[in-house]
């Protein structure tokens, strides 16, 4: 295998983070408010009440500058797994490449197509056929979403799939379990409920800011009420589907819980930490303790992991040195085998250039025998299948908090507004404008544990992010990410400026 | 039907699909060649935002095209899609630079307060229209003039020049391809206005871009002429039934001889191409779009068809020629390609709704009072 350059490694991570950070400030947004225009408009169309028309069109005007900018960030992810990683392009594009046509041909294509009719259609096409048009384009962005998060989740869970040595690469065996691995169903349902719950929060808060100035006030309490009812249901099932994620997790990457848990030392009966300080000093295997300062609810964690009160949910040292009691292989002893993997493979591919069928046999039978270790005969000691645990700790903690106190707001905003008084509650008006902002720190904190969390692995247990990159010299890595860095913040600045155009000049006679 | 298909035949749909992609890609490029006739045709902001709605109505769908090339190459030939995208990268980030700077232009441009200025969008427009295209052709011309790398025992690729794929654009071929698909894009883009602009009271609108067509359609013939001629003429890559790549001479015209059926793809393309210009430029139809669409078209796959098939690695090696990619050694696995056949089933779902519904926002054509409103690009 290729020499590792773990500075072209760490570049490539940042590039990728930094491209996929700045898609996902607006895709939620997208997932979220396609759908509540269509809703909007439907209400439009049923009540045939033109003010209904001149709210749907403004927040229509607001989604389509996030979407511009959404599809200007989103071109570089598709083709940054080849520029960039370009080992794992060839190691898993098997698999990972047909959930990506798949989203190209059947998702793209529905929102590319039918966007053109939902912002320059109103007088050229049917009120139905419009309205139908505009429902096609929220249909179509979440369906992208599931295409994308299917062949994320198999990043995380690689199912449906076996290591064919004659290639050196993984190739698909069953789509239906790539496709409906628990882990795919969870992350598509979590990320786009959580994209629901963003788009409410953003007509939460821009309706609030008339609010508070007075003005726009009818569309201003329409948009809430639609939008409270929209987000609170998606904050339940956020709720409910995050609870999903968290046992796949544990099921799938218990090292990814026992860093978003903070939790070294397994325990049965472990409980869940609903707060805490990270002691950053702590290091897999001392006597340390994880914490500084920590709440915990006895018990919860080992429910909410294994759906088994009682049960033993294993730490991260126990997860790197074993636990033979419970039953668990550390780190260590996967890496040796491991590591014989490795070996036996390239005995196996030597034999094959020698035409010596008898040696490619053995060696091919000793491999298949270890293959399942592969990924881990390419790590360097046992601890570097540790994660960054203060950052997926504090990560996880704020996107739970926040997502805690979004169905709270929620419901305060239907209060007030069923009483009749939401325009008077002054004190309420200014947390909702800084809602959306919350919202966007708890989307980001959301990837930064799905994908910090399952350091070092490309693929989970199978291919480490260092093995993954492309054999670029640093300095190409490097020089694009500050093109990226600047292309895509001037674009952001350019975004902001006119999305805060287009709010203070608000609807058209409303 | 499908789960009987051979691996070969599998390999060889994908190749068919793949270009079939790509041409409708060629064709849809009428949006980039909009984008750089902006200055020459418009000359008031009337025509400016004419040009600017008619192109920014159809912008995603040529750049949802290019998205599901990249994507079905990276389904159906990942060992193409991780050696070229990360072997020749510079090439491949200044192509996606200039899209990602196109994707936001039409929105902001005439936003108020869009902190660039109309200027600066406009000029993505033209990046992306003359430096996207051009990079697209030259990376095409590397199939015929080949690209710089080795792959080792774990197909993992070194890229042996330190342009890292820029270089192909110095080749006077792949140039040469590249300036003929600027040029084309600039000629479907002047039909395509034609067809789809009303031109009520606009006479010398119309005039610009009928006498656009005609330019551009002589711009590009010499850059045309010189890729048909060294095609026939240069020394091309094949591989034997052992796998085993060589340089034969001649190699594309003997594609084209032992594959008529891609010749005349080849003849047709260009005849429609050519009638659909003297059409639009001197008869005063506004149909051109469809036929050189056609033909662009016909052209494209005649072009991916000779670097692909008849023993010919599509993506050859120059500094190892064993390292030669063909469909059947880039491909995935049979399983990858049989479900993928199936999901193709339902392409042409999705080319009859595009076209239900381009049609549907075509039936009339775009007028001045629609353009000059604050929900306009």
């Amino acid at each position: 295998m290729v020499d590792v350059d773990l500075s072209l490694v760490n570049w490539s991570r940042a590039q990728f983070a930094l491209t996929a950070m700045y898609h996902w400030i607006f895709v939620p947004l997208t997932l979220g408010l396609s759908f509540l225009c269509a809703m909007f408009e439907s209400i439009y169309v049923r009540t045939g009440d033109e003010k209904w028309k001149a709210l749907t069109r403004f927040w229509m005007t607001l989604f389509g500058i996030n979407f511009a900018i959404g599809v200007a960030t989103g071109i570089i992810l598709e083709f940054q797994f080849g520029t960039n990683w370009s080992n794992y392009s060839w190691m898993v594009g098997d698999i990972f490449g047909a959930p990506l046509a798949i989203e190209g041909i059947f998702a793209f294509f529905l929102e590319a197509t039918f966007f053109a009719v939902m912002f320059f259609g109103w007088n050229r096409v049917s009120k139905g056929f419009h309205l139908f048009s505009t429902w096609m384009v929220a249909i179509g962005s979440n369906l992208s979403a599931l295409w994308i998060l299917v062949a994320n989740a198999w990043m995380q869970n690689p199912v449906g799939m076996a290591f064919n040595p004659e290639t050196a690469r993984f190739e698909m065996e069953n789509f239906w379990a790539v496709l409906f691995s628990p882990v795919a169903m969870s992350k598509f349902t979590h990320a786009t409920s959580s994209g629901f719950l963003l788009a409410s929060l953003f007509v939460i808060t821009i309706s609030s800011w008339y609010l508070l100035k007075g003005r726009h006030m009818e569309m201003a309490k329409k948009s809430i009420v639609v939008a409270s009812v929209f987000g609170l249901l998606a904050s339940a099932y956020v709720g409910f589907t995050g609870d999903e994620a968290a046992f796949e997790n544990a099921q799938k990457q218990p090292m990814k819980l026992a860093a978003f848990e903070g939790l070294y030392k397994g325990e049965q009966n472990a409980g869940l930490v609903a707060a805490g300080i990270i002691n950053s000093a702590k290091k897999p295997g001392d006597s340390q303790s994880p914490f500084l300062f920590e709440v915990k609810l006895p018990g919860l964690l080992s429910l909410l992991a294994n759906r088994a009160p009682g049960s033993f949910v294993p730490g991260i040292d126990d997860l790197v040195y074993g636990n033979k009691e419970q039953k668990v292989m550390g780190v260590a002893e996967k890496m040796k085998l491991g590591q014989q993997a490795v070996a036996d493979l390239a005995t196996f591919k030597q034999a094959r250039k020698d035409k010596n069928e008898n040696a490619a046999k053995d060696a091919l039978a000793r491999f298949t025998a270890n293959r399942e270790f592969l990924g881990y005969g390419y790590l360097s000691t046992p601890e570097e299948a540790v994660p960054p645990v203060s950052t997926v700790f504090y990560s996880f903690h704020i996107m739970v908090i926040l997502g805690s106190f979004f169905p709270v707001l929620f419901l305060a905003y239907l209060f007030y507004t069923f009483k009749g008084r939401i325009a008077e509650v002054r004190w309420l008006l200014p947390v909702g404008i800084s809602s959306y902002f919350l919202g966007l720190v708890a989307q980001q904190m959301g990837w930064i544990v799905a994908e910090v969390g399952r350091q070092p692995w490309a693929i989970q247990g199978l291919l480490p992010v260092k093995v993954a990159t492309t054999n670029l010299a640093v300095g190409h890595v490097q020089a694009t990410f500050f093109m990226f860095l600047g292309l895509f913040t001037l674009l952001l600045i350019a975004e902001i400026k006119i999305m805060l155009k287009q709010i203070s000049i608000g609807p058209e006679g409303l | 039907m499908i789960a009987n298909l051979d691996y070969g035949t599998l390999q060889q749909i994908w190749w068919i699909l793949c270009s079939v992609v790509g041409s409708l890609f060629l064709f849809l490029t009428f949006v980039q060649g909009g984008n750089t006739l902006l200055w020459q045709v418009a000359k008031n902001d009337v025509e400016s935002a004419l040009v600017m709605n008619s192109l920014g109505r159809k912008w995603e769908i040529t750049f949802t095209t290019l998205v599901l090339f990249g994507g079905a190459l990276f389904a159906a030939f990942p060992k193409f899609y991780a050696t070229s995208f990360g072997g020749a990268y510079w090439v491949w980030m200044l192509i996606l630079f200039t899209f990602i700077v196109q994707a936001v232009s039409y929105e902001y441009r005439k936003k108020p307060n869009n902190f660039l200025g109309a200027k600066v969008y406009e000029l993505f427009l033209l990046i992306n229209g003359i430096v996207g295209v051009l990079l697209i052709g030259a990376a095409v011309g590397t199939f015929f003039t080949g690209s710089n790398f080795t792959l080792n025992a774990y197909n993992q690729v070194t890229w042996t020049h330190p342009l890292r794929g820029l270089e192909a654009a110095f080749s006077l071929f792949n140039l040469s391809l590249g300036l003929f698909l600027v040029f084309n894009a600039r000629v479907l883009g002047a039909m395509y206005l034609l067809n789809n602009i009303n031109f009520s009271a606009m006479d010398a609108f119309e005039a610009r871009l009928r006498r656009a067509v005609w330019i551009n359609f002589l711009c590009a013939l010499p850059f045309l002429l010189y890729v048909l001629v060294s095609l026939l003429l240069m020394q091309g890559f094949s591989v034997d039934a052992t796998g085993v790549v060589t340089m034969v001479a001649n190699k594309y015209l003997l594609n084209l001889l032992a594959m008529p059926l891609v010749l005349g793809l080849l003849l047709v393309g260009l005849v429609l191409v050519i009638l659909a210009v003297l059409g639009t430029a001197f008869k005063g139809s506004s149909k051109g779009i469809w036929l050189a669409g056609l033909g662009t078209v016909l052209v494209g796959l005649a072009v991916f068809f000779t670097a692909g098939f008849n023993h010919t690695p599509f993506y050859p090696s120059k500094a190892d020629l064993q390292s030669s990619l063909t469909i059947f050694n880039a491909s995935s696995s049979v399983y990858t390609l049989t479900a993928m056949t199936y999901v193709a089933l339902g392409i042409p779902f999705v080319l009859a709704y595009v076209a239900y519904v381009w049609r549907q926002m075509d039936s009339q054509k775009l007028a001045a009072h629609e353009v000059m409103n604050d929900e306009a690009y």
